[in-house]
């Protein structure tokens, strides 16, 4: 944990230094049409951007220290409230996406190493590399146009649930299961029919690398000692495959999940831009293109720690599961 | 279907990407930039088979002549990460200590940025030119190339033949330049070829959001950007052949880069 | 999908196959037919126009909340849709007005049927309150007051509790019209002053998420960078009742998203839709949904050419480019027809007062290098063109088709596209953009008040360094003075004149303001402040 502490500060310190050297000037931007040089003066004296860089940092640093990561410009609302609020939506497209992949990657995994070099390999590597070569913002405006506008079979793809609809009571902030947990099923399957096609576009993206560290793992189970032991005590084939081989493949695989929520998190900007998904990344867009600076820097620090965190998880884990893994490694 | 089948073909269509990078402007059939007010949003047809765009400009010749610079924009990425990053990752792997901590620092500091937006944030901030998109994908690659590198010289560090070479008087830095680091490189080259198709996405991406190449030059990202707004009037050519462009190229890299990492390393073949 | 179609056929018929499904409908789905569902590219980050940082398409939340003195009355178009008639002033919160002789005082009778949403009648004391809080917090809302000779608080004064009072340095035919803009709008004064603090006088941390009003709608739901919903306020006496009790303001960013979603009926009024939509999605949808817009007064899309830098100092040169314009394509490869031609006019001279009118040019090339040469520069020369990120549905069309055509006359230019954020700095504050693409448009329908903008040396708009010393003058003569006034005409058609000849701004064309709605919504009318005024929308039975 305590070697997260440099990180983080270099992640302050670079996102300032980024936000500051943006182009735009947020005292033109936000003193609004026809605002006069006067007027953009005092704008930039409420804001604190007529203050040096240092001052500001300091400011900054001091604020964050308290809990304060500013005020969005753009939407007029405290940066963390906006963050807290994002993050859910964020959260479960990645984790659903996340889902699928795991559901279509780890069997075509395990089936391209129960017969490696044969044509089922083939196809899955193919399919697999065909999924990572994909840009997401491309898979996802074709998926709109053929299951949305064309077939009609998809709702519209207007964030998280339907306008019709209101959100369920805020439990977890994730709606398919405020939904349950409210009993609406109506709002659920409504929810669920907006996640499908961004979670897919999301998924696809997210095959390959899990899909490949599933067959390497199973490679080298399947060819240990305890599993040739297992043969050779009889034991039937899927009984071998899925209790002994797939246990023992399922540690590295975990910890290329990790690596893979974090990357998909940062690759949800896209998907999100397509499919209006009101979570953090559409915010940072916004945010960048408008030299919103308290939220360009809440975003990526938030990011950081959840990256953090999500490490941090998984190496506990991996501690759980595995005896052999240490805490302290 | 055979393992060599895959990698022919996916060679093949390289060679086939380069060929188009090299002498696309000789192949177009039109000239690229050229407008014409009154052939607008033609479909694809037999004078225009990938159709003309929103100013009348041929899709087909924008899509070859693309290739160039989208393969010199993840080109020059990647050899920028490859030089800074294995230099850095071969200092941090062979001296250890501070070096290695103060690298291993610097590259987990950027790996805890969303890499996207780290991208799009340095495009913004330095303004959107070529070099500038260069220079973010180069960034954003760095702690990869770096992690590789140094993986790979700190197992040869203590190598018998390092040792060999010590007790001959040769200095630390010869040994690393001349022993140590040539043997760390076909690992980096199946990184190189892997992030070839992950530059070109990036790029892509960076352009999809309005960040990237200027107009009036060809790049695919940037068209299938500019498509993505006729798909629904219809006009579905402007963004599906540069996206097709784009992925057949992403594609290649990615078999690529799986085919090469067979050939360095067959028994860890993942 | 089943349940989609269901839904869209609620309140029709409903098969016995989804009865069970009906208890789980929540009730804002109920009675679609009064529920105006809206798709717009951009979403509001305040509800308080005063407060700084306040953007555009929040605008339309004052609008829609509150009453202002007076409001402009509208007028039907040729072709049938509707518009703001800046030329009419109607009472809105003031049943009637006079204005004093020496035209320096304005009184005004305050509607005794005007009441804030908490019942209490809305007094000159919130009036004077609100426009105080418009002159004194700074920013954009001082600028807009400016414009209308309002600029301190004690030209404000409330009489007694009906009667209201404004005080003028010297008649202006401008400041009526200023108090028709959504800026001096009405705040409740007594809730506004209970959440003041020392440190916030004018409560606008308050009033930012919690509007104060006595307007024909109220905010019921604000979910930043989603969507907004207005309820109708019943108890509005002002004008007609508006005819939709509920509006959904939905945030879409993408602009296909936008299309698909008014195209297939799952969105009831598109604002502000890009000039090819609007062209095809009427055909398209065979007559299910239909647009409505007008041209922008006032406001035209012009290439703009920078005196500081060289050679565009040169009237040659200016004139040379304006004359290698391709007008006719860019009309129609980026304006897709739905833009007034503003080229082609026959004299130097101007013949009317009428503005915007066509400038006397035409895409002629080869009088374009007469000119050229005549400048001594018959080689051409380089120049950067830019443009605006955020406008690049138009601008950037538009800038590679003038890039082509000059290249003809040897003039070689390269494109640079800035995001909008820094687009305000250089184009318009620093001034450093040697030629670019611009779209002002001012909110007083006057062509003295483009000028004012636009040509006075200095000013926001003038991002071309233009400075004439008999511009500055016809303007300062002109901007406060009656349009019935004899001078007016001649000086108008001088500042016309001198435009026409100097082309340090080469217009293009006057954009539309194109809003597409399904067929049974009626009633939308096009403003001056480009945003979505609701009271006047009724929908039909579905």
């Amino acid at each position: 944990m305590l070697q997260a502490v440099p990180s983080i500060f270099g992640v302050i310190v670079i996102s300032f230094v980024l936000t500051r050297a943006l182009p735009g000037d947020p005292a033109v931007y936000f003193a609004g049409a026809m605002a006069d040089k006067e007027s953009i003066e005092q704008v930039r004296q409420a804001l604190g951007l007529d203050r040096s860089w240092v001052e500001q940092f300091f400011i900054y640093v001091g604020n964050l220290a308290q809990g304060d990561w500013g005020q969005s410009l753009k939407t007029g609302q405290p940066v963390t409230e906006e963050l807290l609020k994002r993050l859910p939506a964020s959260l479960e497209l990645t984790f659903i996406g996340l889902g699928l992949a795991v559901l279509a990657a780890v069997p075509l995994g395990i089936l391209a190493a129960t017969n490696p070099g044969s044509w089922v390999d083939h196809i899955c590597r193919l399919l697999v590399t065909a999924g990572v070569s994909l840009p997401t913002f491309f898979t996802g405006l074709f998926l709109i146009y053929i299951f949305y506008y064309l077939l009609g079979w998809s709702p519209s793809p207007l964030g998280r649930l339907n306008i019709l609809y209101l959100s369920p009571s805020h439990v977890t902030g994730f709606y398919i299961i405020d939904s349950l947990i409210a009993g609406d099923l109506e709002i659920f399957l409504g929810a669920l029919a907006q996640l499908i096609l961004p979670t897919i576009t999301l998924g696809l993206f997210a095959l390959a690398p899990i899909a490949r560290m599933t067959r390497g793992a199973m490679l080298g189970a399947l060819s240990s000692d305890y599993v040739r032991t297992a043969r050779a005590n009889g034991l039937s084939k899927s009984m071998i495959l899925l209790t002994y081989a797939f246990r023992n493949a399922s540690l590295p695989v975990l910890t290329t999940l990790g690596m893979v929520f974090s990357f998909l998190l940062g690759a949800n900007v896209l998907v999100e831009k397509v499919f209006s998904w009101p979570g953090i990344g559409s915010f940072a867009i916004e945010a960048l293109i408008a030299s919103d600076y308290a939220a360009v820097q809440g975003f990526v620090l938030s990011m950081a720690l959840l990256f953090i965190t999500v490490n941090l998880t998984i190496d506990v884990i991996l501690a759980i599961t595995d005896p052999r893994v240490g805490l302290e490694e | 279907m055979s393992e060599n089948l895959v990698t022919v073909v996916s060679f093949s269509l390289f060679l086939f990407i380069v060929f188009l990078g090299l002498f696309g402007e000789f192949l177009a059939p039109y000239d690229p930039l050229a407008t014409a007010a009154s052939n607008t949003l033609r479909p694809p047809s037999w004078t225009h088979p990938f159709g003309t765009d929103n100013l009348g400009r041929d899709v087909l010749s924008r899509v070859i002549v693309a290739t160039r610079l989208d393969l010199s924009i993840a080109l020059s990425a990647v050899a920028l990460s490859f030089v800074i990053g294995s230099a850095l990752g071969s200092v941090a792997g062979f001296w250890g200590g501070w070096w290695d901590r103060i690298i291993g620092r610097f590259s987990d500091t950027i790996m805890a940025f969303p890499l996207f937006v780290l991208a799009m944030g340095i495009v913004a901030a330095l303004g959107n030119t070529v070099e500038n998109i260069v220079y973010a994908t180069a960034i954003i690659n760095l702690p990869f190339y770096i992690r590789v590198s140094r993986a790979e010289t700190s197992v040869r560090r203590e190598a018998g033949y390092v040792a060999a070479a010590r007790l001959c008087g040769i200095s630390e830095i010869r040994i690393l330049a001349t022993q140590v680091f040539p043997n760390t490189l076909p690992p980096m080259m199946v990184q190189i070829s892997l992030n070839m198709g992950w530059a070109i996405l990036n790029a892509a991406g960076l352009s999809f959001i309005g960040l990237g190449v200027r107009a009036p030059d060809a790049e695919w990202g940037i068209m299938v950007a500019e498509g993505a707004t006729y798909i629904v009037s219809g006009e579905w050519w402007l963004a599906l052949f540069p996206g097709a462009a784009l992925m057949i190229a992403v594609f290649c890299f990615n078999l690529l880069g799986d085919g090469l990492r067979d050939l360095v390393d067959p028994q860890r073949r993942t | 999908m089943k349940r989609r179609n269901f839904l869209k056929s609620m309140g029709v018929a409903t098969g016995a196959s989804i009865l069970p499904f009906l208890k789980y409908i929540p009730v804002e789905a109920a009675g679609k037919k009064d529920t105006l569902v809206v798709v717009a590219a951009n979403g509001i980050n305040s509800l308080d126009l005063h407060r700084k940082g306040t953007n555009r398409p929040s605008y339309q939340v004052t609008v829609n909340i509150y009453d202002r003195l007076v409001r402009f009355g509208v007028k039907k178009l040729e072709d049938g849709s509707l518009a703001y008639d800046s030329t009419k002033i109607e009472p809105e919160v003031a049943e009637s007005w006079t204005v004093s002789r020496d035209g320096k005082t304005l009184t005004f009778k305050i509607n005794p049927k005007a009441k804030f949403w908490d019942g209490t009648p809305v007094t000159a004391k919130d009036i004077k309150w609100s426009f105080d809080r418009a002159v004194s917090l700074g920013g954009f809302p001082a600028v807009q007051m400016k414009a209308g000779s309002m600029t301190k608080p004690d030209q404000f004064i409330a009489v007694d509790d009906k009667t209201f009072q404004i005080k003028l340095p010297k008649p202006s035919k401008l400041t009526l019209p200023d108090l028709a803009v959504p800026i001096p709008f009405i705040i409740n004064s007594k809730v506004a002053k209970s959440k003041a603090t020392a440190k916030d006088p004018w409560a606008t941390e308050y009033l930012h998420k919690n509007p104060a009003g006595s307007g024909a709608f109220k905010i019921v739901r604000w979910d930043p960078g989603q969507q907004f919903v207005y309820e109708r306020n019943e108890d509005w006496a002002l004008g007609p009742k508006p005819g939709v009790k509920r509006v959904i303001v939905r945030e879409v960013p993408s602009a296909s998203t936008r299309r698909a979603l008014t195209e297939r009926g799952d969105a009831d009024l598109y604002m502000d839709i890009p000039a090819k939509d609007s062209k095809e999605i009427v055909t398209k949808t065979g007559g299910k949904v239909k647009v409505s817009g007008a041209p922008i007064d006032n406001c035209l899309h012009v290439l703009a050419l920078n005196l500081k830098y060289k050679p565009f100092d040169n009237i040659k040169v200016r004139q040379a480019i304006a004359y290698a314009i391709p007008y006719g394509d860019i009309l129609k490869a980026a304006a897709y027809g739905r833009g007034k031609p503003m080229f082609g006019g026959r004299d130097m001279k101007p013949t009317s007062v009428e503005w915007p009118q066509p400038f006397p040019y035409d895409t002629n090339l080869e009088k374009a290098k007469v000119l050229l040469d005549q400048a001594g520069m018959p080689g051409g020369f380089e120049t950067t063109l830019s443009y605006n990120l955020g406008l690049a549905a138009w601008q950037e069309p538009t800038a590679l088709l003038i890039q082509e055509s000059l290249k003809k006359i040897g003039i070689k230019v390269k494109l640079d596209k800035i995001p909008g954020a820094s687009w305000r700095t250089a184009a318009l504050v620093k001034k450093r953009l040697p030629m670019h693409l611009e779209n002002f448009g001012g909110w007083l329908n006057y062509p003295d008040y483009y000028f004012f903008w636009a040509y006075k040396y200095g000013h926001l708009f003038n991002s071309s360094n233009y400075k004439n010393p008999e511009i500055e003058k016809l303007v300062n003569d002109t901007l406060h003075m009656e349009v019935i006034d004899k001078k007016y005409e001649e000086n108008v058609k001088r500042m016309i004149g001198i435009a026409f000849e100097d082309v340090p701004r080469i217009p293009i064309y006057q954009p539309y303001l194109d809003a597409a709605m399904r067929a049974p919504v009626n009633g939308y009318a096009s403003w001056f402040h480009r945003q979505l005024d609701v009271r006047s929308i009724t929908k039909a039975g579905v």
